[in-house]
C-alpha cells in the first residue's frame, strides 16, 4: 500500500514549483492572461523544453513517456498558480492521437505536441452543450477517401491558440458512427472565434468548420470507433481538470487563510472567529477529500482498473460541486476588498466557475456514477 | 502510487480469508446462541483481539498494515467485532499498556482481551464537554487513597460496567488547565458512587450521570503520575486512527438505505426513481468513498513514519455529516410513515430507521463535536489563531 508519490515525482514537483515561483506569481499571471493571446509563448516554450508538455508522450515520439500520476503532480502546481497555458488541451489532443491513432498518425503529430511547437485541443461540444452521444451532430460526409466536415464546435479550450484540433464528428446516424478527425489550423475552411470568458487564465472559443476537407489519414483509427472513444477522452479531461482544481483550491485556501491571519476587526485577527475559521476548515475537508478521490482516479487510469471511470466521476462531481462555492466563500471572507479586481481571490472564484462545467458538471457525473455503478 | 499488497501482506490476507471461511457462517446462520461465544473464543485464540498490542501483554503484535488488512477483511464479511470489551480495547487498554505499571497490566489487560467485563469512561462533566480540560470533579489525596467528589455525565454503558477510567482534578492551582488532572481506575461498586441512567431523545438509555460522594480509591489505582492524566488520555485517544470500521459501517447503511428506497413506493413509483433522492444517495456514496481513500492516504503517511497530525478530523467530520444525512434520507424516502416508531403497524422495517434518525448524536456529539473538529483543523492545520 502506497498512496503517495515517488521521490522522482516529488523532485519533479520541486522543479515545477521553482519554475512557477520564478515565472508565475499571481502578479505575473495577471499580465500573462490579460494579454491578447492569454498566455506567455516564451514560457510555453521553456516549459516544453523542460519536458513538462510532453510528459506523457512516449519517448519514441519525443516525450518523457511518464504516467498520468506523474502528470498529476505537474497539474496540481499549475493549478495552484492559476498558470495560463494550453497544457491540458495539448495533453488531451496528444492522448487522443496516442490512444487512437495509427503508427503513422502518431509519428506525424506527437513530436510537435510533445515539444510544444504544436498546440493541440479537443473540439467536442456543440450548440447542444451535451456530453452524450445524442448531443453530437457535426457531420462528416464521406467523399471518396476524404471526409468533409461542416459545422460549429463550441466551448473549445484554447481554440484561439491551437494549431491542431481533435474534432469529434458523426459519420452516420448510428450510435457507433462516432469518429475523431485531426484538423490542422491551416486547412482550408477552418476558423476560430475567441469567446470573452470570465476566467482569463482559461480561454474558450468556437471552431468553425466550413466544408473542411480532411484526408482519410486524418481520421483516427479505430474508424467508427463508437462513443467510448470520445467518452474516454471526456473522462481524461475531467481527471486533468480536477487535478488542477486541487492545486487551485489549495491556492484559494492559502490566500484566504493568510488574509484571515492578518486582517483585524473588533480588536482581533478575524481568523480567531469561528465564523471565519469554520468555512475555511470545511474548505480544507472538501479539498483533501476530492484530492484523495482524484489521486486514486489517476492511479486507476494508469493501471486500467475497472473502476477508473467511476473514480474520475466521483472526483469531478465532488470538485464541481464544492470548489465554486469555495471561491465564493473566499471572496466573502475577504470582505469588501475581495470584490475588487486588485485582490487575487477573485481569480480563484472565476476558476471555480470555469471548472464547474468542464468535461461534465456534477449532475453529469452523478448520472455517470449511477450508470457505471448501477443505482 | 501503488494500491497492491506485498506478497507477505497477501499471505496474511489469505490467512484471514481462510479463517473467515472456516469460522464465519453465512449471515443468516449467525443466530445460534453459542455462535458469538465460539467466535469470541476463536479470535481470541488467534490473538486477533488486541491485534495491534504487544505480544508481551497478550496482544497480537500485528503491524499497521496487517491491522488494516484484518479490519478490512472482517468488515467485508460483516464479521462480528474482535473482542467484546469495547472501551477497554479502544482506549483503556492502550492507556494501561502505555502508562500502567506491571501489576496494573497483569490485573486488567487479560480481562479486557477476554471481554470478562465492561469498562466505561468518566471524562465529560456537566460544565466540561467540548472544553474537557476544564473538568472539576475532585480527587484529594488522603494517605494511600484518593477521595473523589463531583459529577460525571454522558458515561456510556455505565450501568453494565464493572470498571471506569476516570479523570479527576487533583490540583486546581495550576497555570494551564491541562495540568493538575489525574487518571484513576475506579471500580463501579465503590461506596459513594451512584449511577443515574439518562433517557435519550430516542427513548433509550445508553448513558448515565455518575455522582461521586467521598468515593475512596487506593493510590495503586492511579494510571500514570499525579497530574499526568491529560497526557494519558490524549495519547490513548490518538491510538484510534483508522476509520475502516466506520467506512464499512456506513457502506452497509448505504446498501440498506438503497434497498429501502427501492422497496418504498412513493406516488406510484419506487422512491429510488426520485431525482433528489438519487442525488443525495450518490453524494453520500462519494463522501464515503472519499473517507476510505482519505484513510489510505493517512495510512501511507503512517507507514512512511511521517507524523500524522490532525488529519483524522477530516473523516470525523465526514462521518458526523453522513450519520445525520443518512437518517434524514431515510425519513425523506419513507415519507408520512417516517416518524412511526417500533411496534407501530405501518412503521417501515418496524421503526428501525426512525430509531436511527434519532441516534446520530451518540456519534456526532460523542466523538468531539463537529465544531471542535473544525477548530482543530483551522488552528492546527491552517494555522489560524487560537480561539
Amino acid at each position: 500500500m502506497n498512496f503517495g508519490f515517488t521521490e522522482e515525482q516529488e523532485l519533479l514537483r520541486a522543479e515545477v514549483r521553482k519554475f512557477l515561483d520564478e515565472n508565475a506569481s499571481l502578479e505575473k499571471v495577471r499580465s500573462q492572461c490579460e494579454s491578447e493571446e492569454g498566455f506567455d509563448k516564451k514560457l510555453w516554450e521553456q516549459m516544453s523544453e523542460l519536458g513538462f508538455v510532453g510528459l506523457t508522450v512516449p519517448e519514441e515520439h519525443g516525450g518523457a513517456g511518464l504516467d498520468l500520476v506523474t502528470l498529476l503532480v505537474l497539474l496540481e502546481e499549475t493549478g495552484r498558480s492559476l498558470f495560463p497555458s494550453p497544457l491540458i488541451s495539448t495533453v488531451i489532443a496528444a492522448q487522443a492521437i496516442q490512444r487512437f491513432g495509427s503508427d503513422e498518425q502518431r509519428a506525424r503529430w506527437l513530436p510537435g505536441l510533445a515539444n510544444g511547437s504544436c498546440i493541440g485541443t479537443m473540439a467536442l461540444l456543440e450548440q447542444s452543450d451535451d456530453f452524450s452521444p445524442g448531443g453530437l451532430h457535426l457531420q462528416g460526409k464521406a467523399d471518396g477517401p476524404d471526409t468533409i466536415l461542416a459545422g460549429r464546435k463550441l466551448f473549445v479550450p484554447d481554440a484561439g491558440k491551437a494549431d491542431l484540433f481533435v474534432v469529434a464528428f458523426r459519420s452516420g446516424p448510428g450510435a457507433a458512427d462516432v469518429d475523431l478527425a485531426v484538423v490542422e489550423r491551416e486547412t482550408a475552411g477552418v476558423s476560430t472565434l475567441d469567446s470573452a470568458g470570465m476566467d482569463l487564465t482559461k480561454r474558450l472559443g468556437s471552431l468553425v468548420l466550413d466544408d473542411v476537407r480532411v484526408g482519410g489519414d486524418c481520421v483516427l483509427a479505430p474508424k467508427k470507433g463508437g462513443w467510448w472513444v470520445v467518452q474516454s477522452l471526456i473522462d481524461l479531461g475531467a481527471a486533468l481538470v480536477t487535478a488542477e482544481t486541487v492545486g487551485a483550491a489549495e491556492g484559494a485556501l492559502t490566500i484566504t487563510s493568510d488574509f484571515a491571519k492578518e486582517r483585524e476587526q473588533f480588536g482581533s485577527k478575524i481568523g480567531r472567529y469561528q465564523g471565519v475559521k469554520h468555512p475555511l476548515a470545511e474548505m480544507y475537508v472538501d479539498i483533501e477529500s476530492y484530492k484523495s478521490l482524484v489521486y486514486y482516479a489517476f492511479w486507476a487510469l494508469d493501471e486500467g482498473e475497472e473502476d477508473a471511470a467511476l473514480a474520475v466521476s466521483r472526483a469531478k462531481a465532488y470538485a464541481s460541486e464544492t470548489f465554486p462555492m469555495a471561491g465564493i466563500n473566499g471572496v466573502q471572507l475577504h470582505g469588501g476588498v475581495g470584490y475588487t479586481w486588485e485582490y487575487d481571490i477573485q481569480l480563484f472564484l472565476k476558476r471555480g466557475k470555469w471548472m464547474r462545467p468542464m468535461y461534465g458538471d456534477a449532475d453529469y457525473h452523478y448520472d455517470r456514477i449511477a450508470y457505471l455503478g448501477g443505482l | 502510487m501503488d494500491f497492491q499488497l506485498s506478497a507477505q501482506e497477501e499471505e496474511f490476507r489469505d490467512e484471514v480469508r481462510a479463517f473467515l471461511k472456516e469460522n464465519l457462517p453465512a449471515e443468516g446462520e449467525r443466530n445460534s446462541p453459542d455462535f458469538l461465544a465460539r467466535w469470541n473464543a476463536k479470535v481470541r485464540e488467534k490473538r486477533w483481539v488486541g491485534f495491534s498490542w504487544p505480544k508481551e501483554v497478550g496482544g497480537g503484535g500485528g503491524s499497521v498494515m496487517e491491522q488494516v488488512i484484518l479490519k478490512e477483511e472482517m468488515a467485508r464479511q460483516k464479521a462480528p467485532g474482535l473482542g467484546t470489551c469495547f472501551m477497554g480495547l479502544a482506549w483503556v487498554g492502550p492507556s494501561i499498556i502505555q502508562y500502567g505499571n506491571e501489576e496494573q497490566k497483569k490485573k486488567y489487560i487479560p480481562d479486557i482481551l477476554d471481554g470478562t467485563y465492561q469498562w466505561c469512561t468518566g471524562y465529560s462533566e456537566p460544565d466540561s464537554g467540548s472544553d474537557l480540560a476544564s473538568l472539576k470533579c475532585k480527587g484529594v489525596r488522603e494517605g494511600d487513597e484518593y477521595v473523589i467528589n463531583g459529577q460525571k455525565i454522558w458515561t456510556s454503558i455505565a450501568m453494565w460496567s464493572k470498571m471506569m477510567i476516570l479523570l479527576v482534578r487533583t490540583d486546581s492551582d495550576v497555570d494551564a488547565k491541562h495540568d493538575g488532572i489525574t487518571c484513576l481506575l475506579v471500580p463501579m461498586d465503590a461506596e459513594g458512587l451512584e449511577v443515574r441512567p439518562i433517557r435519550n431523545m430516542g427513548g433509550g438509555s445508553m448513558f448515565a450521570e455518575i455522582f461521586f460522594t467521598d468515593v475512596r480509591v487506593p493510590v495503586e489505582n492511579r494510571l500514570g503520575d499525579e497530574g499526568q492524566g491529560w497526557q494519558v488520555t490524549v495519547s490513548a485517544l490518538a491510538n484510534e486512527r483508522s476509520s475502516i470500521a466506520e467506512v464499512y459501517g456506513l457502506r452497509r447503511k448505504m446498501d440498506e438505505l438503497k434497498e429501502l428506497a427501492r422497496s418504498t413506493t412513493r406516488a406510484g413509483s419506487s422512491a429510488i426513481e426520485i431525482p433528489s433522492i438519487r442525488r443525495r444517495l450518490q453524494r453520500a456514496d462519494i463522501r464515503i468513498e472519499s473517507m476510505r481513500l482519505n484513510g489510505q492516504r493517512f495510512l501511507t503517511k503512517q507507514l512512511r513514519g511521517e507524523p500524522l497530525g490532525s488529519e483524522t478530523s477530516i473523516n470525523k467530520l465526514h462521518r458526523a455529516a453522513l450519520e445525520i444525512e443518512l437518517g434524514e434520507l431515510a425519513m425523506e424516502i419513507t415519507g408520512s410513515a417516517s416518524t412511526l416508531m417500533r411496534g407501530s403497524a405501518d412503521a417501515p422495517e418496524n421503526g428501525r430507521w426512525a430509531d436511527y434518525a434519532l441516534g446520530w448524536p451518540e456519534v456526532v456529539i460523542g466523538g468531539g463535536t463537529p465544531n471542535i473538529q473544525k477548530n482543530i483543523i483551522a488552528e492546527r492545520i491552517l494555522g489560524l489563531p487560537k480561539d
